[in-house]
């Protein structure tokens, strides 16, 4: 049964990756990015469960902060064209 | 006890079904919905009811342990993340100049209205 | 300070839950060594204040409010699938400003996040005192909800 979740997961991130491939924005591509990284956490917990290792879930913890702080920095990014402003201000 | 293990089998079953359907909902509105911002909404139904519901039978498949408290952990910094990273992707487009099309009155006269 | 304890208890919790290492001395001791630096840290960044450990909320965050949010969510999730699915897609997409009356910059965030969480609405932009929040469909989608939910935060933060 976990292959039917996993195999959902699965198609989910394929329509992501198709709204990554039409967006007419920069956004919409993040956009799809974003739900990309959470989908990828809940299929390594699926995985996890399906070949019984369960230290996959120390990797899919560190995915979903990763994610977050990936998608806080490309949006700065996006939005001033640099990472220097945090520096610049210390 | 053998009856309870079938019976947790099941919740998990259905669970996990939900959960897969939710997520596959969330990518068909990711992909049909008309402009970014009423995708983000898109994207939010994944990130809860999806998430949640396939977090809850895994809950359900690992019984009372360390797991389970780890998997409510992911859950909860998913919970947690999602909707700052929607909120950041939103003020972003929304400072990087997309306008939102909207169906019923402009924001404006609803400002007015409700302030 | 009262608030670096709290989070120097809660990072050893959390090592101790992710390592598993209840019997290891060697390594219990590198966990706390690890926690201290990473508390060292947070008060370097001045960021150990009532944001960055709310303790005054106590358990009232998952015990009262959670359960109605997590009922909220699902509500609105169901109506948001709806949408999707129907062949028309009868979309009433609206910008609504919702006004917080909560005291603390805590519980206005707290209120925001909990209108992005709901699918369905997305708190756009922050200033000051005013949210504004995109609808999806506009029928008992901002406001009403947010009536509610802000009512339940202010509950939260005024209780000792």
């Amino acid at each position: 049964m976990f292959v039917v979740t996993a195999i959902a997961i699965l198609i989910t991130m394929a329509l992501a990756l198709v709204r990554a491939m039409f967006g007419p924005t920069v956004f919409d591509r993040v956009l799809a990015l974003n739900m990309f990284g959470t989908k990828t956490v809940l299929l390594i917990c699926v995985v996890c469960f399906l070949t019984g290792r369960t230290d996959f879930l120390d990797l899919a913890l560190l995915y979903s902060l990763m994610n977050f702080i990936g998608m806080v920095a490309l949006l700065r990014f996006s939005q001033f064209g640099h990472f220097r402003e945090e520096a610049a201000g210390n | 006890m053998n009856v309870l293990e079938i019976v947790l089998e099941i919740i998990s079953w259905v669970l996990l079904l939900g959960g897969s359907f939710f997520s596959i909902v969330g990518g068909i509105g990711i992909v049909r919905l008309p402009e970014f911002f009423s995708r983000l909404h898109g994207g939010g139904v994944t990130d809860t009811l999806g998430a949640g519901l396939i977090m809850a039978g895994l809950m359900v498949q690992a019984g009372l342990s360390l797991v389970t408290v780890k998997l409510l952990t992911i859950l909860f910094f998913l919970v947690v993340t999602s909707p700052s990273s929607c909120h950041a992707l939103a003020k972003a487009a929304l400072f990087g100049g997309l306008k939102p099309e909207l169906d019923k009155n402009p924001p404006s006269s609803r400002d007015k209205s409700s302030s | 300070m009262k608030y670096s304890p709290i989070l120097g208890v809660l990072l050893l919790a959390a090592w101790l839950l992710w390592s598993g290492h209840f019997d290891k001395p060697f390594v219990m001791a590198l966990g706390v060594l690890s926690c201290a630096f990473s508390l060292y840290v947070a008060l370097r960044m001045e960021i150990v204040d009532e944001e960055g450990a709310p303790w005054q909320l106590g358990a009232r965050p998952f015990t009262h409010y959670a359960p109605w949010l997590a009922r909220e969510i699902v509500q609105s999730n169901i109506e948001v699938t709806r949408i999707i699915i129907s062949p028309a897609m009868p979309l009433q997409r609206n910008m609504v400003t919702v006004t917080p009356h909560a005291e603390t910059e805590l519980g206005r965030v707290m209120l925001a996040n909990s209108i992005t969480l709901t699918p369905g609405t997305v708190s756009v932009r922050m200033e000051g005192d005013e949210i504004l929040v995109h609808a999806l469909s506009f029928e008992g989608a901002a406001e009403d909800i947010s009536g509610e939910m802000d009512r339940r935060i202010c509950q939260m933060e005024k209780q000792p």
